[in-house]
């Protein structure tokens, strides 16, 4: 029996070895569920593309909710200026959301909980995001760290925070996400563990809150998704508008 | 119920204690894979799906807007039309009123004409017959005068058997007759 809670956080191969120089690139089943992941999101929203009708059956109108949803919230946090990066946002989301979903089937895996896949998405985006600001504000984007009415006397110490605080987005991203799959599968494995330790006799107890931590674990799975599209678009609104 | 997923579990699971996702062994393979289904996903959601969802969206409220206008201006059109009716029916109504105070008056004119032809008729003709009466009056003591003098002229003459002269016959009638008009 496995008992430790942190035995499915593991990855490992699935088929041969594959190897780039002395890079393994590996086919794993981290790689299974973003290619399952990826796969069911096309599937859906290709089938939800594809009716034209104008009343729309469910899957056209889970996707037409979705396009909706997002959409909305990039206007609400970004502005207009953000519509070119909509698919951007649109696949973060959906990626995050499905992949975290795909997390809460039993005996599956979660792509979300490892930090080196948070970090890479969440670089990208921190990456991506100065580039737009440099390329809209040129230096300018700089005054991103000055906020405006500071004393003259703490605007040092002001500056200072803020370029921390604006180089562990990244990681403040990353983190976020990761240790929140990471905390909940693994909360939820050890109740799982006391449910099988403590037999017909006591299990129950824990097996109720096996129960309720999935339901809390569903609702985290996409709140985490959604705090990483919006931090996403807040991150973007800095870039694109810069008032501070 | 781990080994569903092969035997490579228990290999890895032995040699690393804590957390799997420090391990760095596979890394470079999830950024890969990261890079590559994320980079797909991306490329054909917002090549293929993402304008055909918006592009449906846009239909559908090109579509209703359309249909709330023509909605609209049907709505208005009827209103229209409704107007229309409420001024022919009302015209009507007027026009039914009039017609029906024409012929009203015409029928008064025509039976004040009427009257008055009657009346007018009615009244030469009472007027005649007035004449003719007063006519008659004026001339019936004459006749009567007369009719008594030759009756008496012929009662005399039966009686007495002698002719007698009229004028001294009338002159006495007259007498008589003035006797009793004295009365």
């Amino acid at each position: 029996m496995a008992a430790n809670p942190m035995y499915q956080f593991n990855v490992y191969r699935i088929g041969p070895e594959i190897k780039i120089g002395e890079v393994d690139i590996s086919f794993t089943n981290a790689s299974l569920f973003m290619v399952i992941s990826t796969l069911a999101i096309l599937i859906v929203f290709n089938l939800g593309a594809k009716k034209k009708s104008l009343i729309p059956d469910k899957i056209q109108l889970l996707s037409e909710l979705s396009y909706s949803f997002v959409s909305k919230m990039i206007s609400d946090t970004a502005g207009v200026k953000a519509k070119p990066y909509f698919a951007f946002i649109f696949s973060l989301f959906m990626f995050v959301l499905f992949c975290n979903m795909f997390g809460m089937i039993p005996y599956s895996f979660t792509v979300t909980s490892h930090i080196i896949v948070t970090f890479v998405l969440a670089a990208f985006i921190f990456i991506g995001v100065t580039i737009i600001g440099f390329l809209k504000h040129g230096l300018g984007y700089l005054k991103l760290f000055v906020p405006s009415g500071v004393p003259i006397i703490l605007l040092p110490l002001i500056v200072v925070i803020e370029i921390i605080s604006y180089l562990s987005r990244p990681i403040s991203l990353s983190v976020r996400l990761f240790a929140n799959m990471m905390a909940g599968h693994t909360m939820m494995k050890v109740f799982g563990g006391f449910v099988v330790s403590l037999g017909l006799v006591g299990g129950w107890l824990p097996l109720g809150f096996s129960v309720a931590l999935t339901g809390l674990e569903i609702l985290v799975a996409f709140l985490q998704a959604y705090v990483f599209a919006i931090l996403t678009c807040i991150y973007l609104n800095d870039a694109l508008n810069l008032h501070h | 119920m781990y080994a569903l997923f092969g035997f490579n579990y228990i290999a890895i699971s032995a040699e690393t204690g804590g957390m799997p996702q420090l391990n760095p062994e596979f890394w470079f393979s999830q950024i890969f894979w990261l890079t590559i289904t994320f980079g797909v996903l991306f490329i054909i959601l917002s090549k293929f799906i993402l304008p055909k969802i918006r592009n449906n969206l846009e239909i559908r409220k090109s579509q209703i807007m359309e249909n709330i206008e023509i909605a609209d201006s049907q709505k208005t059109k009827s209103e229209k039309n409704l107007k229309k009716y409420d001024k022919l029916i009302l015209d009507a109504k007027d026009n039914a009123i009039k017609t029906l105070n024409l012929a009203k008056e015409k029928i008064q004119l025509n039976l004040g004409k009427e009257r008055e032809k009657m009346e007018t008729e009615l009244n030469s003709e009472i007027e005649d017959a007035e004449n003719e009466i007063k006519d008659l009056k004026k001339s019936s003591p004459k006749k009567i005068s007369l009719i008594a003098v030759d009756t008496a002229a012929e009662i005399i003459q039966k009686l007495v058997g002698v002719e007698v002269n009229k004028s001294n016959v009338s002159a006495i009638v007259n007498e008589q007759v003035k006797l009793v008009k004295d009365k």
